[in-house]
């Protein structure tokens, strides 16, 4: 998508170029497939016309008109207020000078908010803090046990008095308790509902004049569209918001919605979720966001990843094996397990830049099983094997195809890869980028 | 059938009363200042349509042939622009077809729902199951969404209400080896209808999505012809990126149709249209409330009255 509109925006250009002076018009016209981009990732019809108006003064003002390369430029302006309007940098939580600090999620039905409750519990914990969490949904069902059972995994208690209680009085002797049990953080988590419902609203801000709360989340799933502004607003107008959680951002969506409810409501994003796992809870960062809305791709994330899968010391190691001409299979399968520890390997690609939306790559499916099949292979080889791969003749390959239940084919495959690669590792230059980036060259990507 | 159409009716028109910013105020407002049709009044339309989540491209497709039409066949009061717009509307989401869902004569009819997270697959399988029991057809429910905290147990208080039997296993066991005891199940005890709740999953995570076809074929291995009805939950709230989810479920799994969900909110779902339009999967059942009786039949005539109702009332 990115470099669609970056291609879109540069050929747009180039036409006008012709012409021999551009004008405001054909600005206009340039902004014209921004627009478009912008509504494709479902950012506000009204957010949108506003925003375009902003960036057409600007990209006058940056004499887009006599550049050589207006379509870069459009973008990089683009790209630069859509961070601004995000939030230039990320927001924290504020804790209460005088615990415990109350935090109440709120949010449509399926936003995602007894999901998000345990990861900001286990986020919090991880800074040292020690939170409780209420479950004052009594409205699903079973919405109290998936509380206590989310809970118990990540090792917070779980504060419940069944679903028959008020949620406005479970919430306010959780948090009259919450000292007495030694906790710091109060995590409220609420039913979801419409924000046009008024005795649920009303009941929200009952929660609120009862326990005060020091932050006000509102859940938004990722996925939204064009209505994410009615209910951001509605739930702002109605409680004061502190500030938004943005989940599911996993998936593919572009996220545009981010955008809608930070410039409706003016409250900064705070954490986005980006998994299943309890731990995939992260900060907001704007610049990221600014990226994918653009489908830009989101390379920072993937490096984050790299460097939080990678052990420092295996990494330091790899390095040093890398260069060196004995590569082995050994090294070889510390490399391979860190790629797999980053995550799903769809995943990353949809990180990379261009690779994401690309149509090339509509078609091809990355088999993870193939991994397995690597690892297995390697594994049945004998140490030695493994330290020295020229050894491993006719006999050995059948032996190793039979161990680990591949064929014959598969083993000769993966021993002429590896042997690529390893020319590959030699080549002088390609090491010296190679060691710095080792763990995240995917020579086993087809 | 014409009183639960009423109902609906009155239901949709409620709702949309309720956010005063609906496409039928919208629209209204629109046509009252205006006598003629002109290029402000199709912007404007385009501008409620695209707020309506039909999304860019489906939203010119339209506009372009509204103007066509208007064109040739002379229209220029507003008010019959608007007309003819809902017909086409009502035209293009499948007016003219049967609607609700399949049921299989002489077989337990299978049903599997599937969606993303928190689309209300478990509260759509709860309400189906109702609805089946008061066309008095014996319904089994299976748990097959394993992964999600305390889901089977959701599931669990549905099944208590709508009167249906809840097949279980543990959490976190195979999902696929639960719809195999469900239909086990379902045969022995002769259920017209098994409803297999499956857990969410993002259409991204291809290793889910495995796990999903797995589920499918071992329905289809115990039961030829199964499932008869793959129903896709997609949440009325949800912009573009609903086109990828449909597109990428029916893929793996064959989606058979959509229950729209959540219709109930200032959401219109308008990104159906492109769905149908793109994927020809349409819309069989609506979500609107949290209720036992919340779920209905889609019917593409009604939801576009509806969606239009407030016009001649003020």
């Amino acid at each position: 998508m990115f470099e669609s509109l970056t291609y879109k925006l540069q050929e747009t250009f180039k036409r006008l170029r012709g012409k021999g002076k551009l004008t405001e018009k054909d600005v206009d016209e340039a902004l014209r497939e921004v627009r478009l981009a912008l509504l494709e990732a479902d950012v506000n019809f009204k957010v949108v016309k506003s925003f375009i108006t902003s960036v057409k003064d600007k990209a006058i003002g940056q004499e887009v008109l006599s550049s050589l390369t207006p379509g870069q430029l459009v973008i990089k302006i683009v790209h630069n207020e859509l961070i601004n309007l995000m939030g230039g940098s990320q927001a924290k939580v504020n804790f209460a000078p005088h615990p415990p600090t109350v935090i109440m999620l709120v949010g449509l039905q399926g936003s995602g908010k007894t999901t998000t409750a345990s990861k900001l519990a286990n986020y919090l914990k991880g800074q040292g803090r020690k939170p409780l969490l209420v479950a004052a949904d009594t409205q699903r069902p079973a919405a109290v046990k998936q509380l206590q059972v989310l809970g118990e995994g990540v090792g917070v208690p779980v504060f419940a008095m069944g679903e028959r209680e008020s949620p406005v009085k479970i919430a306010r002797a959780a948090v009259s308790g919450a000292s007495s049990r030694g906790c710091d953080v109060v995590i409220i988590d609420t039913a979801g509902r419409l924000h046009i419902d008024e005795e649920l609203m009303a009941e929200l801000a009952d929660i609120k004049a009862a326990v005060n709360p020091h932050e006000i989340l509102l859940v938004v799933d990722a996925m939204t569209g064009q209505d994410a502004v009615n209910v951001a607003s509605s739930f702002n107008e109605r409680l004061g918001l502190d500030g938004i959680i943005l989940t599911k951002l996993d998936g593919d969506a572009r996220g545009g919605a981010a955008l809608s409810v930070k410039a409706v409501t003016g409250k900064p994003i705070k954490f986005v979720g980006v998994g299943e796992k309890a731990s995939a809870l992260e900060p907001f960062h704007p610049d990221r966001m600014a990226s994918r809305i653009l489908g830009m791709g989101d390379i920072l994330s993937l490096i984050e990843k790299a460097e939080a899968a990678m052990d420092v010391r295996e990494a330091k190691k790899l390095q040093e094996r890398l260069g060196a001409s004995d590569f082995n299979f050994e090294d070889f399968i510390v490399q391979l397990r860190q790629v797999r520890k980053m995550g799903p390997l769809d995943e990353l690609i949809s990180m990379i830049p261009g690779l994401g939306s690309s149509k090339a790559l509509k078609g091809l499916k990355v088999d993870e099983k193939e991994f397995s099949r690597i690892e297995a292979i390697i594994n049945s080889m004998t140490p030695a094997e493994r330290r020295n791969p020229s050894i491993i003749d006719g006999s050995r390959r059948r032996r190793i195809a039979k161990g680990s239940g591949t064929k014959i084919q598969d083993v000769n495959a993966l021993l002429k890869q590896f042997e690529q690669v390893r020319k590959l590792m030699k080549q002088a230059g390609a090491i010296e980028r190679g060691a710095r980036r080792g763990g995240l060259s995917l020579p086993f990507f087809r | 059938m014409k009183g639960l159409n009423l109902n609906l009716f009155s239901r949709l028109k409620q709702g949309l009363a309720k956010t005063r910013d609906g496409l039928v105020g919208r629209i209204q407002i629109i046509v009252r200042g205006k006598d003629k049709v002109d290029d402000a009044l199709i912007s404007e339309i385009e501008e409620v349509l695209i707020e309506a989540d039909v999304g860019v491209k489906t939203t010119e497709r339209i506009l372009e042939r509204l103007r066509e039409n208007a064109r040739e066949m002379r229209i220029v009061s507003p008010d019959a622009l608007i007309e003819l717009l809902k017909s086409e509307l009502a035209a293009e989401l499948g007016q003219e077809e049967p609607g609700g869902l399949t049921l299989a004569p002489g077989t337990t009819t299978v049903i599997m729902v599937v969606g993303v997270n928190g689309t209300g697959k478990t509260t759509t399988a709860g309400k189906l199951a109702y609805k089946l029991r008061q066309e008095g057809k014996r319904v089994i429910l299976g748990a097959a969404d394993t992964f999600r905290a305390a889901a089977i147990e959701q599931l669990e208080i549905w099944g208590n209400r709508a009167g249906a039997e809840v097949i279980r296993h543990q959490e976190g066991s195979d999902p696929a080896a639960v719809a195999y005891d469900a239909i086990q199940a379902a045969k022995s005890r002769g259920a017209d209808v098994l409803i297999i709740d499956t857990a969410g999953r993002l259409h991204t995570k291809s290793n889910l999505m495995e796990e999903l076809k797995k589920v499918r074929r071992v329905i289809n291995r115990e039961i030829p012809g199964a499932p008869h009805e793959v129903l896709l939950t997609l949440d009325a709230t949800a912009g573009q990126n609903a086109i990828a989810q449909a597109r990428i479920f029916t893929d793996a799994v064959g989606v058979t149709g959509i229950a729209l969900t959540k219709l109930d909110g200032t959401a219109k779902g308008g990104v159906i249209i492109s769905i149908r339009d793109e994927l020809g999967v349409p819309v069989k059942l609506i979500g609107i409330g949290e209720g036992l009786d919340d779920l209905r039949d889609f019917a593409p005539r009604e939801f576009v009255e509806a969606l239009f109702a407030g016009m001649g009332e003020g």
